[in-house]
C-alpha cells in the first residue's frame, strides 16, 4: 500500500471529503439562490423603468403629437445613460433617438424583446445587448424604448465566475486541509503502530508516544502505556518466578537424586536402603510443600482463588490461629500474646486469611526466636494485635527477633527470598509472598516495619459495607470505606 | 473392608490395590467413571476412592449420580486440584473427604478407615470410653480411672475426635482439618505440640499410655491392655 492510498483510506480523509461535498452543495445552493433572486429583481426593475418611460412618452404624444414626441425623444437621447430610444416612420427612417441600425425583426415585433445592437465606441462600434419595448404609433410610426442590458449580463457573468472560483477554492482548501489533517493524524498513528511493533518484537520497555496535547489519541496512548507497564511488571514477575523455580526446586531435586545414587553405589544393606528411602520421602514431601505453596500463590495472585469469601470475624480467626501456635511458642520459650479487638467483621476467605495469619505467626515464632530476642536485650515475646483503624482491619504481628533491614523489606515479600540470617530455619521463602498475595486479593496491603528491636508486620484489610460491632450491624459511612481506588492501588506493591 | 478404587492411571490403581491388600482390605478397581459407577451400584462397598478426573464420566459426576440413587457409600475424592475451592466443590458433589495428590499412602489409609462405616457403638453415643478414660460429650467432662481431668475447649475437641476414631489412625492433617477446620499447611508441626500437651494431661500420671504415635502416619488412641 503506497503512502498516498494509505492516506486516502484514513477516516480523517474520508470525513474531510464528505464534509467538502456537503459544504460545496450548500454553497452552490446559496449562490444560485442569490443569483436567481438578483436576476428576477433586475428584470422587474428593467420592466418598470421601460414602462415608466413609455407612459411618459405616451403622454407627450397625446399632448403634442408626433412632433413633441420627436423633440422629447431627441432631448432624452442626449442625456448619457443606458436608456435607448427610437422614433421612426413606417419605412423605418429614424426621426429621433440614439438607437440606430434596427433589424427588421425588431421592427415587426411587438411588446418586450431582447436584441443586439451596435453603438459607437472608441475605435468603431461595439455590439451590445439590449432589452426594449416596441410601441406602434398611429400611421405606422414606431416608438422603441429600451435599456442596454450588457452590464447586467456582465454582472451575471461575474457572479457565475465568482461561483466557479469560490467553489474551486473551497475544493482546494477542503482537499488540502483534509490531506494535511489526515497526514498529521496518520503520522501519529504510524508512530503508535511502530512503537507497538517494537514492543511486540520483545522490547517490553517500549511505550507509545504521547504528544502532550491531551487529546483523545494521547488519552488512548496513556491508557495503553499503563497497560504496558502492568504487562511488563507481570512479565518480570513471571521471569523471576521461573528463575526461582529453576533454583529452588531443582536444588532439592538434585539433592534427592544424589542421595538415591549414593545409596545405590554403596554395598547393599537393608538399613542403609531404608534410611536413604526415608530421606528421599522427606525430601519429596518438602518439594511437594514448596510446589503447593507456589501453586497457591500463583492462584491467589491470578485472582482464581478465594471464591468462598464469607463475612467473618477477624478477631476470632486471629485468636484461633494464635491458639494453634501458642503451645509451639511456649515450647520455644516465647511468650505469644494476643491483644484482640472486639468482633471485627470483614469479607474474606477463611482458609486463605487463616493461612496468611498462620504464616505471620509462624515466621514471628521462628525468626523472633528466644536467643535472638535475648541478644536484643528484649523479652522474647510475639504479640498479635487486631484493631479497627479508620475502616481498615489491621492484623499486627510483632516479634523481638533480628528484624528485617529497611532495604530488604520490599524484597522479602518476593518469592523464595530468604535473608541470610534465616537460612538456618527450615522454610521455603514463600510464606510472606503468600501473605502479600492474600492481602492483594482482599484489596488490602502488607507492610513490614521496625519494632525496635524486632519486626512488626501489618496486614491491613478493608472492612466491607457492614461492620458488626458487639453483635449489632452498623452502617459504615462512605469515607470510612476502604475499597477506594487508593486502597486498591496500595494493594499493588 | 471392601474398597472400590476408581482411577484411570493403571500404575496408581495397582499400587493402591497392593497397598490396600497389605493393610488387610479387599480392593476392586474400575478404570473409568462409567465402569466405576456400574460397580458401585451393583456391589456393596465400605468405601469408594474416586479420582476426580476420569475418562467417560468424571469423579464428581460419579458421586453425584450415586447420591441421586440414594447410594450413600462413603467416598474419598483424589485430586490434583488442591485448592480450597476445589475441595468445597468436591464435598458439595457428595464426597465425604478430599485428598490432594501427591499424598502419602498412610494418609489415604487413615482417611478411608475413618470414613468406612463400621458398626461402632461409639458413633453417635454421648460417652466415649477407651480403657479407663471416659469422655462425656454432654457435660464436657473427662475422667480417667474416675479422676477428673481438666481440659481446654480445644483439647477437649482434640480428644473427642481421637476417641471417636478410637483404635484407628488419625493423621495430623485430619486433626487440623476436623478439629481446627484449617485446610492449609501450618508449616511448623503445631499438631505434635498440641498432642504432647494432651498426652501430658491424660497419660502422664497414669500407668498405661492410651495415646500412641504411629510412626510416619499420625496418632491413635487405644487401650493397649487389650
Amino acid at each position: 500500500m503506497t503512502a498516498l492510498t494509505k492516506l486516502f483510506r484514513t477516516t480523517t480523509f474520508r470525513l474531510s471529503l464528505t464534509y467538502l461535498a456537503l459544504f460545496s452543495a450548500a454553497a452552490i445552493l446559496v449562490i444560485f439562490y442569490i443569483y436567481w433572486n438578483t436576476t428576477v429583481l433586475l428584470s422587474q426593475q428593467l420592466n418598470q423603468t421601460i414602462d415608466a418611460e413609455l407612459t411618459g412618452l405616451a403622454e407627450q404624444y397625446k399632448a403634442g403629437g408626433l412632433d413633441q414626441l420627436v423633440r422629447t425623444v431627441a432631448a432624452r437621447s442626449q442625456t448619457p445613460g443606458s436608456s435607448l430610444y427610437l422614433v421612426a416612420d413606417k419605412d423605418g427612417n429614424s426621426l429621433a433617438g440614439n438607437l440606430t441600425a434596427v433589424s427588421p425583426d425588431l421592427w415587426n415585433s411587438l411588446g418586450p424583446v431582447e436584441f443586439a445592437y451596435r453603438r459607437p465606441a472608441p475605435g468603431g462600434t461595439e455590439r451590445r445587448l439590449a432589452f426594449a419595448n416596441v410601441f406602434r404609433l398611429p400611421a405606422g410610426h414606431r416608438l422603441i424604448v429600451g435599456r442596454d442590458i450588457e452590464d447586467r449580463r456582465d454582472f451575471a457573468r461575474t457572479i457565475r465566475r465568482a461561483m466557479f472560483w469560490s467553489l474551486a477554492l473551497l475544493a482546494l482548501v477542503g482537499l488540502g486541509g483534509g490531506f494535511w489533517v489526515s497526514r498529521r493524524l496518520l503520522a501519529r498513528i504510524d508512530a503508535v503502530s511502530d512503537a507497538t511493533r517494537t514492543i511486540m518484537a520483545g522490547d517490553l520497555t517500549g511505550r507509545l508516544p504521547v504528544s502532550g496535547s491531551g487529546d483523545e489519541l494521547d488519552r488512548l496512548s496513556e491508557s495503553l502505556n499503563l497497560m504496558l507497564a502492568r504487562i511488563e511488571q507481570l512479565m518480570a514477575g513471571l521471569r523471576e518466578v521461573s528463575d526461582n523455580i529453576a533454583h529452588d526446586l531443582k536444588t532439592p531435586l538434585n539433592r534427592l537424586r544424589n542421595r538415591v545414587e549414593e545409596a545405590l553405589r554403596e554395598p547393599p544393606s537393608q538399613p542403609a536402603y531404608r534410611e536413604a528411602l526415608e530421606r528421599t520421602i522427606e525430601e519429596a514431601d518438602g518439594l511437594i510443600k514448596t510446589f503447593n505453596a507456589l501453586l497457591s500463590i500463583a492462584r491467589v495472585e491470578a485472582g482464581a482463588a478465594g471464591e468462598n469469601r464469607e463475612q467473618l470475624d477477624v478477631s476470632e480467626l486471629v485468636r484461633d490461629v494464635a491458639d494453634l501456635y501458642e503451645p509451639v511458642a511456649e515450647e520455644r520459650g516465647i511468650d505469644l500474646k494476643s491483644d484482640v479487638a472486639p468482633p471485627l467483621f470483614i469479607r474474606a476467605d477463611r482458609q486463605l486469611l487463616g493461612q496468611a495469619i498462620a504464616n505471620l505467626i509462624d515466621n514471628a515464632i521462628k525468626y523472633g526466636a528466644a536467643d535472638a530476642a535475648r541478644d536484643n536485650g528484649a523479652k522474647p515475646e510475639v504479640e498479635v494485635t487486631v484493631r479497627d483503624r479508620n475502616g481498615t482491619a489491621e492484623i499486627i504481628v510483632t516479634d523481638r527477633g533480628p528484624g528485617v533491614p529497611e532495604a530488604e523489606r520490599e524484597r522479602v515479600l518476593n518469592r523464595f527470598v530468604r535473608l541470610e540470617a534465616s537460612r538456618s530455619e527450615p522454610g521455603s521463602g514463600l510464606g510472606l509472598s503468600l501473605v502479600a498475595a492474600v492481602a492483594r486479593l482482599h484489596g488490602g496491603s502488607l507492610k513490614l516495619e521496625d519494632h525496635a528491636p524486632g519486626l512488626r508486620v501489618v496486614l491491613a484489610l478493608p472492612i466491607g459495607d457492614e461492620t458488626h460491632v458487639n453483635g449489632t450491624v452498623a452502617a459504615v459511612s462512605p469515607e470510612q470505606r476502604s475499597d477506594t481506588p487508593d486502597g486498591v492501588l496500595r494493594a499493588h506493591r | 473392608m471392601r474398597v472400590l478404587v476408581i482411577e484411570d492411571d493403571q500404575e496408581t490403581a495397582s499400587f493402591l490395590k497392593r497397598a490396600l491388600k497389605e493393610a488387610g482390605h479387599v480392593a476392586e478397581y474400575a478404570g473409568d467413571g462409567q465402569a466405576g459407577l456400574d460397580l458401585a451400584k451393583a456391589n456393596a462397598y465400605d468405601v469408594l476412592i474416586v479420582d476426580r478426573m476420569l475418562p467417560k464420566c468424571d469423579g464428581l459426576t460419579v458421586i453425584q449420580s450415586l447420591r441421586k440413587d440414594d447410594i450413600k457409600t462413603p467416598a474419598l475424592i483424589l485430586s490434583a486440584l488442591g485448592e480450597v475451592d476445589d475441595r468445597v466443590k468436591g464435598l458439595r458433589a457428595g464426597g465425604d473427604d478430599y485428598l490432594t495428590k501427591p499424598y502419602a499412602f498412610s494418609e489415604l489409609l487413615a482417611r478411608i478407615e475413618a470414613l468406612a462405616r463400621r458398626p461402632s457403638p461409639e458413633e453417635g453415643s454421648t460417652r466415649f470410653i477407651v480403657g479407663d478414660l471416659v469422655l462425656d460429650r454432654l457435660s464436657h467432662k473427662v475422667t480417667r480411672g474416675g479422676e477428673a481431668i481438666m481440659l481446654q475447649p480445644r483439647e477437649f475437641r482434640l480428644l473427642e475426635y481421637l476417641m471417636k476414631h478410637a483404635e484407628k489412625v488419625v493423621t495430623r492433617t485430619m486433626l487440623l482439618e476436623n478439629v481446627w477446620d484449617y485446610h492449609f499447611d501450618p508449616q511448623t508441626n503445631v499438631i505434635d505440640v498440641h498432642i504432647s500437651r494432651l498426652r501430658s494431661k491424660i497419660d502422664k500420671n497414669f500407668g498405661i499410655p492410651l495415646l500412641h504415635t504411629v510412626r510416619g502416619a499420625g496418632y491413635t488412641i487405644r487401650d493397649s491392655a487389650h
